[in-house]
């Protein structure tokens, strides 16, 4: 729809008031542009005040006859569709938007402690109750000193990251230093604020190192950022917060760091069933990020709760043949 | 579960906020101030959905501060809630903000005053003022309790109470509240009231 004919628009609804209480039966299910067309040759003909451009309003869909009787007089049918039918209306769209929201099936956590940030995150990919993936890489590389993690739609935050890695050297070509995990985490805020509502799914954290020292923020989709010290994100998200909650101290070592990271994100994957695949630790420091580890979980899983032999009891032998 | 809860008082206007920052079940952030410093004498407590909070808070600031550069004098009270209420009602009909909030100032003309602003534009100038479901118990302590003139010790003490009946009474209290007050002195941060450490 062209702008211009916005403000026509109003006065067209107007009259398509005015006619309605002069006409009989008119189909409301009609497309509003096709109502206007039929208001404004119905009033040329009647009572000659305005004559609106509706050039721009018309429909490009094929015609689907309603009525035959209507389109007798030689007005154009307005395309419709059938409503669904159901007995509760409200109900069938909450359904079918919660059927095409994808679900944030992942765990990634983060968390700053004195020698900078963690970030870790396992790598598998689910659609329903399929496994697609077992191998996602899950920490984005925005730039040598700038992680971003992802949860929810693969394509937005891969899109949404590679984007913020483009704005954060721009400004760095422009400023002449480096942004600050502040600005880097207002520009996507602001850019997935503008998209809120248009089904967008972004949970992430960008976690980097600044003059200021270690930054981590969390900004998703809805267009919150909040800034933490510890975030996790996702459908295993409150498995790992309850690891992460009891083992973290601001006075950690790296390894140690390392090791409340990759548990927490081992334990998140055992009990959520869209958890799994790899748990991948990164370490942000002063001097830009270093992965540190890639364990298989289910290797994770032995290696901390290791087999017991079973003690056998009854031991069979070859029977003495006599 | 957000709470956001103001009280004019004499010679001052005292604002309430939790400090949760929630999605779904789980807390991301328990300290969290949502309770914005407009200006040197205007607080703006707020709140609602994430990402419209931020988004608005921050647009109302910076208006607010390029109105003191351009004239020279910064904006009444009642000028900067005006302005808000214009600003959530232009943009209801197409991109409605859902921020609730509640603006306490001190101008050195009319003294303190308290301005309720809904997300749908509605503005009104109070003496007392509850946003969110710890309004249900906070508006009638305030109505049996609070008096015209209240002493910043008689205010913290009506708020203390309130703060505790949100937290025995509703199901799924917000841990930790944010204080902050606004007299002649300027708007400042005045305490916490903690149940957990962040």
């Amino acid at each position: 729809m062209r702008s211009t004919t916005t403000g026509s628009n109003i006065g067209s609804q107007v009259i398509l008031l005015f006619k309605k209480s002069l006409s009989h039966t008119f189909n409301l299910l009609s497309v509003k542009s096709n109502a206007l067309t039929i208001c404004s040759t119905l009033l040329d003909q009647k009572v000659k005040i305005m004559k609106f451009d509706f050039s721009g309003l018309e429909s490009s869909a094929p015609l689907y006859g309603l009525n035959n009787e209507l389109l007798s007089d030689g007005f154009s049918a307005a395309p419709s569709f059938d409503l669904p039918v159901t007995s509760d209306f409200d109900d069938f769209q909450k359904n079918s938007i919660q059927m095409v929201k994808p679900a944030k099936g992942t765990t990634t956590l983060a968390f700053i402690f004195k020698d900078g940030v963690m970030v870790a995150a396992d790598s598998r990919a689910s659609m329903g109750g399929y496994i697609s993936s077992q191998s996602v890489k899950k920490i984005i590389e925005i730039n040598p000193y700038m992680l971003g993690t992802m949860a929810g739609g693969a394509a937005d935050c891969q899109f949404w990251h590679r984007n913020l890695g483009i704005k954060c050297r721009l400004h760095e070509l422009a400023n002449k230093r480096r942004i600050s995990v502040t600005g880097a985490s207002k520009l996507l805020a602001n850019i997935l604020y503008s998209y809120r509502g248009m089904g967008l799914s972004v949970g992430t954290m960008i976690a980097g190192w600044d003059e200021k020292g270690p930054g981590l923020y969390y900004v998703d989709s809805e267009g919150g950022r909040l800034k933490g010290t510890k975030f996790s994100v996702g459908s295993g998200s409150p498995y790992a917060y309850g690891v992460l909650d009891s083992g973290y101290k601001y006075d950690l070592t790296i390894d140690e760091a390392a090791e409340l990271a990759r548990r927490a994100i081992y334990h998140a994957t055992f009990r959520d069933g869209a958890s799994g695949g790899v748990a991948s630790v990164y370490h942000v420091g002063p001097n830009g990020w270093t992965k540190l580890s890639g364990d298989d979980v289910g290797e994770l899983h032995y290696s901390y709760y290791p087999v017991e032999p079973a003690t056998v009891e009854h031991e069979m032998t070859e029977a003495v043949v006599a | 579960m957000e709470c956001v809860f103001g009280m004019v008082g004499k010679g001052f206007a005292l604002v309430v906020a939790d400090s949760s920052a929630v999605n779904s079940i789980l807390v991301h952030k328990s300290n969290e101030d949502k309770i914005m410093v407009l200006d040197s004498h205007k607080l703006m407590g707020a709140s609602g959905e994430a990402g419209d909070r931020a988004q608005f808070t921050e647009y109302v600031q910076k208006n607010v501060a390029l109105y003191h550069y351009r004239n020279g004098i910064p904006l009444t009270t009642k000028a900067a809630a005006n302005f808000m209420r214009g600003e959530l009602a232009t943009a209801l009909r197409k991109n409605p903000y859902m921020v609730n909030i509640v603006l306490a100032g001190y101008d050195k003309e009319t003294g303190p005053s308290l301005y309720y602003i809904d997300y749908i534009a509605t503005l009104h100038k109070v003496d007392k003022a509850t946003f969110g479901y710890g309004s249900y118990f906070a508006l009638s302590m305030m109505d049996r309790h609070y008096h015209p003139d209240m002493t910043v010790d008689e205010a913290i003490k009506l708020d203390d109470q309130c703060i505790e009946e949100i937290r025995s009474r509703l199901v799924v209290a917000p841990q930790n509240f944010i204080i902050k007050i606004v007299d002649q002195d300027g708007a400042r941060e005045h305490s916490w009231r903690r149940t957990t450490k962040d």
